[in-house]
């Protein structure tokens, strides 16, 4: 380990890197958060409500996700039968 | 038609209302006719660091709800003759202000105007959203500091969904990044977010780097925008973060830790 290395390793355990890790995680799922339209959850929700007059699930076991790709949108459902 | 700008942050305490009192003494000290607009209505401070406090007799609310006319609540400023600032009402609560209202008063204001500063409140509530509803460029005040790095973001998210331009589908806000209380020594020993960092992470054009400066109170202290000591950093700074508003090329300053010389190390700096 020569002086750079010394130099280097400061600061990489810097408690500025630290805060710009966390902070680059935050934004970019904030930002992902804010793409999402106003009505997912409450079309996740009457999903829900629809799939519950044939299965009992729980309201976590239905997953809306809304993807941008280029010039349209997929939204994308996910829900976990319970076993039977 | 005037350029609307707006001073905005999302986080309290960073300096947006130094940074309206300093831009706006900037651009009138460059010859430009400039009001400077403050938005919180019920907590007004801007008239306290332009040093009018005294002089304040109809505000912002008075003009939007008829009470008076926006000659008689502007105030013009004492050392420049281009300099003018509207107050916020320090009585009534948030609620006082409409959109209809603001809107009104902004366009009377650009006939006569070339800028309008909008200093806004803190948070994302009605005040700070119609400070900056109409603007046509942003300053987001950002302290390096993880809190205030992410209020600024979520800040842009609002520039750009919930402003006029962009729920008319006009030209989005022009963004810019004014760091403020930036301490080069820290930065070098990393204990505070580098100038790098801070853009990488906003990702907009960054205006300025105003160094944590002892200036800056010395200035509120006696109600003198930061912009007129002349000799002091902060107040260089912000004058170059003026001139890069403008258009010009200006390289940034104060980014560095100062070398101290001998006879300051041996009795201190006084500044």
């Amino acid at each position: 380990m020569n002086i750079f290395d010394f130099f280097r390793e400061r600061k990489k355990g810097s408690t500025a890197s630290i805060a710009k890790e966390r902070l680059q995680i935050i934004v970019a799922h904030e930002r992902g958060q804010r793409s999402k339209p106003d009505y997912l959850p409450a079309l996740q929700q009457e999903l829900v409500d629809v799939i519950r007059k044939y299965v009992n699930i729980e309201s976590d076991q239905v997953q809306v996700a809304l993807e941008n790709q280029g010039s349209c949108s997929i939204l994308e459902l996910n829900i976990t039968l319970p076993d039977r | 038609m005037a350029k609307i700008l707006v001073v905005t942050s999302g986080k309290g305490g960073v300096g947006k209302t130094t940074t309206s009192a300093a831009i706006g003494t900037g651009l009138a000290l460059r010859g430009h006719k400039t009001v400077i607009v403050d938005f919180d209505v019920g907590l007004r401070n801007l008239d306290l660091i332009m040093g009018c406090e005294r002089r304040v007799v109809y505000d912002f609310v008075n003009v939007v709800n008829g009470e008076a006319t926006l000659t008689q609540a502007l105030i013009k400023d004492k050392r420049l003759e281009n300099l003018f600032v509207l107050a916020a009402s320090q009585t009534r609560d948030k609620d006082a202000l409409t959109v209809e209202g603001v809107e009104k008063v902004m366009k009377e204001l650009s006939e006569n105007f070339e800028y309008v500063v909008c200093d806004s409140p803190a948070g994302i509530e009605k005040g700070a959203h119609l400070a900056m509803y109409f603007a046509d460029e942003a300053i987001v005040v950002t302290n390096p500091e993880v809190s205030s790095v992410r209020d600024s973001d979520r800040m842009l998210g609002l520039l750009a969904s919930k402003s006029r331009r962009a729920e008319e589908g006009g030209d989005p806000i022009k963004e810019h990044l004014l760091l403020t209380r930036y301490n080069p020594e820290r930065v070098t020993k990393g204990e505070m977010l580098g100038v790098d960092d801070v853009e990488e992470i906003l990702a907009i054009r960054l205006i300025g780097v105003i160094p944590e400066s002892q200036a800056v109170l010395k200035a509120s202290n006696q109600g003198v925008p930061v912009i007129l000591d002349d000799q002091s950093d902060a107040g260089q700074a912000y004058s170059d973060a003026v001139d890069r508003l403008l258009g010009k090329e200006v390289a940034h300053r104060f980014l560095d830790v100062q070398k101290k010389g001998f006879l300051q190390r041996l009795f201190g700096g006084r500044e």
